[in-house]
């Protein structure tokens, strides 16, 4: 089978089929990073521009190491760095590189819809490292193999979402792939944090956090920004832990053998407490390490073998 | 010189609704006539050496002139987006005589020299007509009352901020009892800013699914509610601009029936689109306020049916691609609609919502009492007129447009009724292919 698409827009435009392909080229690109000489030659010549217009260090450093690690060459700019400083338009700026001939633009932006814009317009794949309050596909993808590497499986799982969701697009992601790979999604926040319509997604909205646990195989706690403090969403980070922070008494109302995630960065004892962080429940730091590896194989997928069939 | 209409059926509501044949002379209707079989007219009833130019208006409706009290001409100031000549253009084009031009040009219309420019260049176009909304506040900042009564002496029929809502109650209370003492129509963008709070799409599934953030009913509703307490209050009238959702058309309806002193309109987009259709992040489906629900859109087709929502303009808000073609929460707001608010109004009367008499107190009767201006079929009165072709079926083409800009979102869709011709003072100022 061929991976046809030409970007990662997002969750809602992927098939289960090429999901499952997704998750399992990701485990096969993971063994890379555990060799000693952590480099193979798949995307040798290729080049990859890592297009970040929002802070980010995780994720930029993510998609930078599974870039090299396959031997393409990866160029950085970010909003500092480009000509949007100086009035330059989105469109402009990806006409620009497009006419470097990258293979690949990956783009985090902070306007919902940028990669949808800019993938109508170049022939570069474009690969959604995070837009807006819309979509970040590649970290939902990671939270799907990191689930399954764990469980076996994602179908018929309880899988609670606590947070933020409203200005979330990892929470977005999440829902829209969890439901579509069958599993069971729930999700909890202050009514402030609640967008409109958002069971349609594929999700219940569960009264409080207890109710939200209860039974949970996976917790995904997302971040609490505190940036956000001024828009009266809550009124403070205390009130907040009391009533939506996962501790070990609400823990204990999960499944026994559950895994608890956070896409980062945690504020300890606001959204998690410590020891929960620290448990042997938390997949953590497994999820940053899955990241590379998902990573490598979206690469792999829309610029090596998967969609032109020249290339070993 | 003399122009006769002939064959067409003239529908003018209360006074006329019957197949008639038109004569015009100079700038004035002349005569109404029953259709006239005689071949040898010209020579008849003419004195000797006039010529007369025949209309064949034979399956047409003859209508009194349109107009659209909620225009964006974008002179002066932004001329790339539009000019008083090319938004005229497109007026005529859309079958409006007349237009009313929202004051938020740069510099603001808040002065009698802003509206003469305005008035002078229209006249000197001699296309559709134009009469401008000036502003109700210096600049249409909100902080103090601009001079209404010097921009009324220059030619303004009404005062709006248009574009921002008037954030200061106790502003809008004095500036509707100002304006109640000159006689002066107030137009209200009814928004509550700090609840929109940088929405650019209707909240709801829709908004969430595209990680957009959205603006709720209640930012409309909120101030139509506040202004009506005022209207009350002042006993002056307000008329409601763009009235897009079905709290709003409810809290009208009450006021109305309480006998408030309150008009309001919609867009053809309110009632012919939803925030289902915002697609893709396309930027010619937004505008202020947003497209709506289904209910909300089914709210505004009640509205009108009952006589709530009295008329319709189309809020034609040019932009170039330097505004939309860029990301959907930074693009502009608003869509162009003076070519294409009578073919999507038409389908109120084809679906059977409105009876065409309806339709025409709509679009020419209700915004001209709005305005203080008369645009009756009658002897003597000027010939401002519109004929409707009802039956021609098309694709509506943005590459065909007058107007300059091509911001709207109903490319390709498929209508059924359009402008054949559009007279101004007793001259074609438009006339179909």
């Amino acid at each position: 089978m061929r991976f046809e698409k030409k970007d990662i827009l997002d969750i809602g435009s992927l098939e289960p089929r090429e999901i499952s392909m997704i998750l399992d080229t990701a485990q096969g690109m993971k063994e890379i990073s555990e060799r000693p000489v952590k480099k193979v030659p798949t995307l040798r010549g290729k080049t990859i521009v890592l297009f970040f217009q929002e802070p980010s260090t995780r994720t930029k450093l993510s998609f930078d190491t599974a870039a090299k690690r396959l031997s393409a060459d990866c160029i950085s700019i970010s909003k500092s760095s480009s000509s949007i400083v100086k009035g330059e338009t989105l469109i402009d700026t990806a006409r620009n590189l497009e006419a470097m001939k990258p293979d690949v633009i990956v783009l985090r932006h902070p306007s919902s819809g940028a990669p949808h814009l800019i993938a109508k317009r170049v022939k570069a794949s474009i690969i959604n490292a995070g837009d807006g309050i819309h979509a970040h596909p590649s970290q939902s993808l990671l939270d799907m193999m990191t689930i399954r590497e764990e469980k076996g499986k994602i179908e018929g799982l309880k899988i609670s979402i606590i947070g933020d969701i409203a200005h979330s697009r990892v929470a977005r992601s999440d829902i829209t792939g969890f439901s579509k790979m069958s599993a069971n999604v729930f999700i909890c926040a202050p009514e402030t944090m609640i967008p409109m319509g958002i069971e349609n997604l594929g999700c219940t909205v569960s009264p409080n956090i207890e109710t939200c646990i209860e039974g949970a195989d996976v917790i995904m706690m997302l971040r609490i920004q505190k940036e956000r403090q001024d828009n009266i969403l809550f009124p403070t980070e205390r009130e907040y832990a009391t009533l939506f922070g996962l501790n070990k008494a609400r823990l204990s109302l999960a499944k026994k053998d559950v895994i608890v995630m956070h896409p980062g960065p945690m504020n300890r004892g606001v959204e998690i407490s410590s020891d929960v962080a620290d448990s042997d429940h938390s997949l953590i730091l497994e999820q940053v390490t899955n990241g590379v590896a998902l990573r490598m194989a979206l690469f792999y997928l829309v610029a090596g073998g998967g969609r032109h069939a020249d290339s070993d | 010189m003399q122009i006769l209409i002939k064959g067409a059926h003239l529908i003018d509501p209360g006074n006329i609704n019957d197949k008639k044949d038109i004569i015009i002379k100079d700038n004035l209707i002349e005569a109404i006539v029953d259709p006239i079989v005689d071949p040898d007219f010209n020579q008849a009833d003419n004195e000797p050496g006039t010529d007369v130019k025949t209309i064949d208006a034979g399956q047409m409706i003859v209508v009194p002139g349109l107009i659209d009290i909620h225009v964006h001409l974008r002179e002066p100031g932004a001329e790339y987006k539009e000019t008083i000549e090319t938004g005229l253009l497109a007026a005529a084009r859309g079958g409006f005589t007349s237009i009313c031009s929202m004051p938020n040009t740069n510099p603001v219309n808040d002065n009698s020299q802003v509206t003469k420019f305005i008035i002078n260049r229209a006249n000197e176009l001699g296309l559709s007509k134009v009469y401008p909304a000036g502003a109700i506040t210096r600049g249409s900042l909100g902080q103090t009352l601009a001079e209404i009564y010097d921009m009324k002496q220059a030619g303004v029929v009404a005062v709006t901020d248009d574009g921002k809502p008037l954030e200061n109650p106790n502003l809008m209370r004095r500036a509707l009892e100002y304006c109640k003492g000159l006689d002066m129509p107030i137009f209200v963008h009814a928004e509550d800013v700090s609840i929109v709070d940088g929405g650019s799409m209707n909240e709801g599934f829709f908004a969430t699914f595209w990680g957009i953030k959205g603006i709720p009913n209640a930012a409309e509703s909120i101030m139509v509610v506040r202004d009506i307490a005022l209207s009350e209050l002042t006993n002056a009238s307000v008329h409601f601009c763009h009235i897009s959702t079905k709290e709003s058309v409810e809290a009208i309806r009450q006021a109305k029936k309480r006998g408030v002193r309150v008009t309001c309109e919609t867009a053809p987009h309110y009632f012919t689109l939803t925030d289902e259709d915002v697609k893709e992040y396309n930027t010619n489906f937004k505008m202020n306020p947003p497209l709506r629900s289904e209910e909300d859109r089914q709210a505004v087709i009640q509205g009108l049916m009952d006589g709530t929502i009295d008329l319709i303009a189309s809020d034609h808000a040019p932009h170039s691609i330097i505004e939309k073609d860029m990301e959907f929460d930074m693009a502009a707001f608003g869509i162009v609609g003076l070519e294409t608010s009578l073919s999507l109004s038409l389908k109120l009367v084809q679906d059977g919502f409105l009876t065409m008499e309806a339709l025409v107190n709509k679009m020419a009767k209700n915004p001209a009492k709005i305005i203080g201006i008369n645009n009756d079929i009658k002897p003597g009165s000027i010939a401002d007129l519109t004929i409707i072709d009802p039956e021609d079926t098309f694709e509506i083409n943005p590459e065909t447009f007058k107007s300059k800009s091509r911001n709207t979102p109903f490319a390709g869709l498929k209508v059924k009724g359009s402008t054949f011709l559009t007279m101004v003072n007793g001259k074609v100022v438009y006339q179909r292919d």
